[in-house]
């Protein structure tokens, strides 16, 4: 049974490592071409495990900005783990406090929607099963990091072989795979219009978060649909 | 790079670790302190994952060149019907196309 939800994993974790993978390559040739060693472009994937933040982050460092200005920068990035990890508490309560440690360490974006969306079809979100979807994206992330930075010189510009349009159209799915929740057209389209006014008048990376808030405010404020006889009740546990 | 250098950068990288830890476990810690989540609260954590989404989706059709526009437009008809790496495929294909065809 639990071996069996870690293939499970493995093989829902798949694609995502597939497309994930140019990343992970583009990473670490970009880390190199800012002045970050082999060693520390996989100790970054290893240790950080944010994609979108790992490029923030070697993009500061090598425009040799202020190290606690990188490390807020990070943070600015990876803020909407926070909303992540709050909206998942309810699907692994059962989980002991390792494999909670781990199951926060290993939280990114698709790792996320794929457990609200398994929480959803109302299967068990056990360990094994986030293990292993885990498992096969952080492993390759960081051979994928490695494999990049080592040939860094041959992938040249990631425009002219495409590899700037994947990430956006990759977000874009995950964005259609929750489109039968509640509110959801008001919702992505406060967050989108939020988010392109923050980044014209406040800048990059606020606008990740000024967005987010906007959807979820507005999500907070409209109607709420009638099904809702009982709240969900969490134990006290931390 | 000398080694004081060296080590410069990976206590920054250790201090981002551990700022994104934090921001990974926070949200959980902060709930987990209340004693249920009262509906409305539900109604914005249903909310997070296509507002957060949204906003790494968006400045990027609007800032990422008329071509990027094309190829997103193309994979939202396609995301519709098809999975997500059909999406990938066909938007990679519209820009190749219009990068090295049209171009």
């Amino acid at each position: 049974m639990t071996k069996d939800d870690f293939w499970q994993g493995v093989r829902g974790g798949f694609p995502v490592m597939v497309s994930a993978s140019p990343f992970g390559a583009l990473f670490g040739a970009l880390a190199v071409d800012n002045g970050f060693s082999v060693f520390d472009a996989v100790f970054m994937s290893a240790t950080v495990y944010a994609g979108a933040s790992q490029m923030v982050g070697i993009e500061l460092f090598g425009h040799n900005v202020q190290p606690w200005l990188i490390v807020l920068s990070v943070f600015a990035v990876n803020f909407r783990h926070i909303l992540y990890s709050a909206s998942m508490a309810r699907h692994i309560r059962h989980f002991s406090m390792l494999q909670k440690f781990f199951t926060f360490f290993l939280l990114v974006d698709p790792q996320y929607a794929e457990t609200e969306k398994r929480a959803e079809r109302g299967e068990p979100v056990t360990f094994a099963w986030y293990l292993g979807f885990a498992m096969i994206i952080y492993l390759p992330w960081q051979f994928m990091t490695m494999l990049g930075a080592i040939f860094g010189q041959m992938i040249g510009d990631p425009r002219a072989i495409g590899l700037d349009v994947l990430l956006p159209i990759y977000f874009m799915g995950l964005v259609l795979g929750f489109r039968r929740r509640d509110n959801w057209l008001p919702v992505v389209a406060v967050s989108s219009l939020a988010s392109i006014a923050a980044l014209h008048f406040v800048g990059s990376p606020w606008h990740v978060s000024i967005g987010a808030i906007a959807g979820i405010l507005l999500a907070a404020c409209l109607p709420l649909p009638k099904q809702h006889e009982e709240p969900v009740t969490l134990e006290h546990e931390v | 790079m000398d080694s004081t250098e060296h080590m410069h950068l990976i206590y920054i990288i250790l201090a981002a670790a551990l700022a994104t830890f934090l921001t990974r476990i926070g949200g959980y810690v902060m709930i987990t302190q209340m004693k249920r989540i009262p509906p409305r609260m539900e109604a914005a954590l249903n909310s997070v994952p296509a507002a957060v989404l949204s906003t790494l989706v968006a400045p990027a059709f609007i800032s990422g060149g008329w071509d990027v526009a094309a190829a997103m437009l193309v994979a939202l008809i396609v995301g519709l019907r098809f999975s997500s790496l059909w999406m990938l495929l066909v938007g990679w294909l519209v820009v190749m196309a219009i990068r090295h065809v049209v171009m």
